[in-house]
């Protein structure tokens, strides 16, 4: 399987154009839509046998029509989540809801969800038609309609040429297709995707994410899909839900979750952040954003950050993306910003587009991170070991209660 | 190292096994072929060129019985062995989830292995014999009035000892291949709405063929030559074409034993190939 990779950047048909907009049946396309619907989670637990808590009082609304990614580290509980909603795992306690309908006890076939598995999961000894018409056969559809039906989706997904061979003779690109017609193919309300791209390569990936984020809209439908990339989960959804040991940390659009994490956890793992932890020493608010909160941060410095649900005297933390950072000269020709730090470059690396600088707070060995554009950069002119002074604004600087 | 001696070295490596085919398999299945030919004139064989002992076999109504015999026994122990060996390597497969027990318990289906064969067959004698626990047992209780006869020395008890002492054959390349099965695809077929019966008909069933063909080609060519079970477990009332060869060989009737040979051979070859034509099992080896 693995060689078939290497023709996805040669052959430029592999590379997964679908079928254009054009052909792409009406019919279809409305029955996909009218089928489509929401899901809800509510105060879902999975409690395995042995004590461990997968996944732990879950509260999500999903609205019909929407594409949504469980963002997280492996292990943080999103496979599991996915794997209740499509039936394949039971619930410790709470209630999944597809539309109107408690799905809680009702076997997959019965919740009117199809999944995408993450190896794809064909039937290695059915041929493309076989694995597609494969569901509708099990619901007992019959052949005239489930010949119109099976050829219709092979259609859009652009592998009639392929109908009648074997997965394993398909590249990955195009298996990947195969599974999506399989799982279009039964109508079904709700999409779930486990990592449909960890199996291709960069730049299959890319370009079959966006087929998927333009499928999902042309039909209407309901994805749900498990990633841990965060590129993925920016570029894909509507809706991100970012999960860490079992819970939900944040729900918001890519933009909010880029712009406004809020937490440490999301803050790392959206990446290119800089964390510091210290104590409120004031909260005051704020005519532009909610509220200015003041951190102390032990032998760094006093930082103003944008943030809510801050008190005096708790321990919390601010977050700066290392982009929107200020590189000055040290000692700071200007009055001081709003925040602002001393320290030592230790290493500036050039990576094209971006230039990416390692610096140190010499107090505390703190390491900070600041990346600029390439182009930029030359007029700067620092070098590695010597102390500048980076500065920041106050609406940058984003409050994180936890 | 230059490219003729890699390759010099590639042959060397190959030729021991290479030899040892040839001188111990080869040859002797040539020699047995040319024998077959030869001319026996009741005390001692003649070097020639007969089909007389061809004829012999193929106009004899004993020989084509004692063929019709051993298919009979070979039908029978495939199918005994592929029911009992499909149902525990299943089980083992999908319904034991530690590893390590997994493994002991496949370990523990070679036991049969673990004595000698007539240690083996002499055990069954107070098992199934005419005063051994199977007949006392079905007379207390009142199911018969008189002791089974047919459990030793016949037929019956034939089939018995080769399906016990064989059925690891099918146990394990059957096993092999579910234990292959992508989990996933299980899960997938009950996404899509299969029941499980459709689950195993659609995918496991399919998936599992190659490891059911390996199996199958072990027990028939190990049942189609076998002799010992036969006479052990048969007393004297069964007969096998293994075991009319071993006895014409008693007999020093070694044209005729050399021409049953060779056309069983020959029988076995096209029921393996039979085999492969029904199951491609490339992807298994």
């Amino acid at each position: 399987m693995d060689s078939s990779f290497s023709t996805s950047t040669s052959t430029a048909p592999d590379a997964g154009v679908l079928a254009a907009d054009a052909s792409v049946s009406q019919e279809l396309k409305q029955e996909l839509s009218a089928h489509s619907a929401g899901v809800a989670l509510r105060g879902v637990t999975k409690k395995y046998g042995n004590g461990f808590v997968a996944v732990e009082n879950v509260d999500l609304d999903i609205p019909a029509g929407s594409y949504c990614c469980l963002l997280g580290p492996s292990g943080c509980g999103k496979t599991t989540t996915l794997r209740m909603v499509a039936g394949h795992e039971s619930i410790t306690k709470g209630d999944i809801l597809i539309g109107d309908t408690r799905v809680n006890d009702l076997p997959p076939t019965k919740r009117n969800t199809a999944m995408m598995f993450q190896n794809y999961a064909l039937f290695p000894h059915k041929t493309v038609w076989q694995n597609v018409e494969f569901g509708l056969r099990m619901k007992g559809v019959e052949k005239r309609e489930r010949d119109r039906r099976v050829g219709e989706v092979i259609d859009v997904v652009g592998l009639t040429r392929f109908a009648d061979r074997k997965p394993a003779m398909l590249s990955g690109g195009q298996q990947q297709r195969v599974a999506l017609a399989r799982a279009l193919v039964t109508r079904p309300a709700v999409l779930m995707l486990d990592e449909p791209l960890s199996a291709l390569d960069e730049n299959l990936r890319v370009k079959t994410r966006s087929e998927l984020r333009r499928l999902q809209k042309q039909f209407g439908m309901t994805f749900i899909q498990v990633t841990h990339g965060q590129d993925e989960a920016f570029a894909l959804s509507d809706q991100i839900v970012v999960m860490d040991h079992g819970r939900v940390d944040q729900v918001g659009t890519s933009k909010e979750i880029f712009t406004t994490p809020a937490s440490r956890f999301v803050a790392r793992f959206v990446g290119d952040n800089n964390i510091f932890v210290g104590k409120v020493t004031a909260v005051e608010p704020s005519s532009t954003f909610g509220s200015v909160v003041t951190l102390e941060v032990d032998q760094v410095g006093r930082f103003m950050s944008r943030g809510l649900s801050a008190s005096v005297g708790m321990t919390a933390a601010c977050c700066v993306r290392s982009d929107r950072l200020s590189l000055l000269p040290y000692p700071p020709a200007e009055a001081s910003a709003a925040n602002q730090l001393v320290a030592r470059i230790t290493q500036i690396e050039f990576t094209g587009f971006i230039t990416r600088v390692s610096l140190m707070v010499e107090a505390t060995g703190d390491e900070i991170t600041y990346k600029g554009r390439s182009y930029d950069w030359l007029s700067i002119d620092a070098q590695e070991g010597q102390l500048v002074t980076l500065t920041w604004a106050i609406e940058d600087c984003i409050f994180l209660p936890h | 190292m230059t490219r003729a001696s890699k390759t010099l070295q590639t042959y060397l490596l190959a030729a021991p096994q290479t030899l040892v085919m040839l001188l111990f398999l080869v040859f002797p299945i040539v020699m047995i072929l040319i024998v077959s030919f030869w001319e026996f004139t009741g005390f001692s064989m003649e070097p020639g060129f007969t089909l007389d002992n061809y004829r012999a076999i193929f106009s004899s109504n004993v020989a084509l019985r004692t063929f019709l015999n051993t298919f009979k026994y070979v039908a029978l122990v495939w199918a005994a062995t592929l029911l009992i060996g499909y149902l525990v390597a299943y089980f083992l497969a999908f319904y034991v989830d530690d590893k390590r027990l997994q493994i002991g318990l496949f370990l523990l289906c070679t036991i049969p292995f673990w004595t000698s064969n007539i240690i083996r067959m002499i055990s069954w004698v107070p098992l199934l014999g005419r005063e051994g626990l199977v007949n006392s047992l079905l007379l207390n209780l009142g199911l018969i009035q008189q002791p089974l006869e047919w459990l030793l020395f016949s037929d019956f008890a034939v089939v018995l000892g080769m399906v016990h002492l064989y059925n690891f054959f099918m146990i394990a390349p059957i096993f092999n291949s579910l234990m292959r099965i992508d989990r996933n695809l299980i899960t997938a077929a009950e996404d899509m709405g299969a029941s499980g019966w459709q689950t195993f008909k659609e995918v496991i069933l399919p998936l599992s063929a190659p490891g059911i063909a390996i199996g199958s080609i072990f027990i028939v060519t190990i049942v189609m030559g076998e002799f010992v079970t036969v006479r052990l477990m048969g007393g004297g009332q069964a007969a096998s074409v293994g075991k009319l060869i071993q006895t014409q060989i008693g007999s020093i009737q070694y044209p005729l034993a050399a021409a049953n040979a060779v056309i069983l051979l020959l029988v076995t070859l096209v029921l393996v190939l039979a085999i492969l034509r029904v199951v491609n099992i490339r992807n298994e080896l």
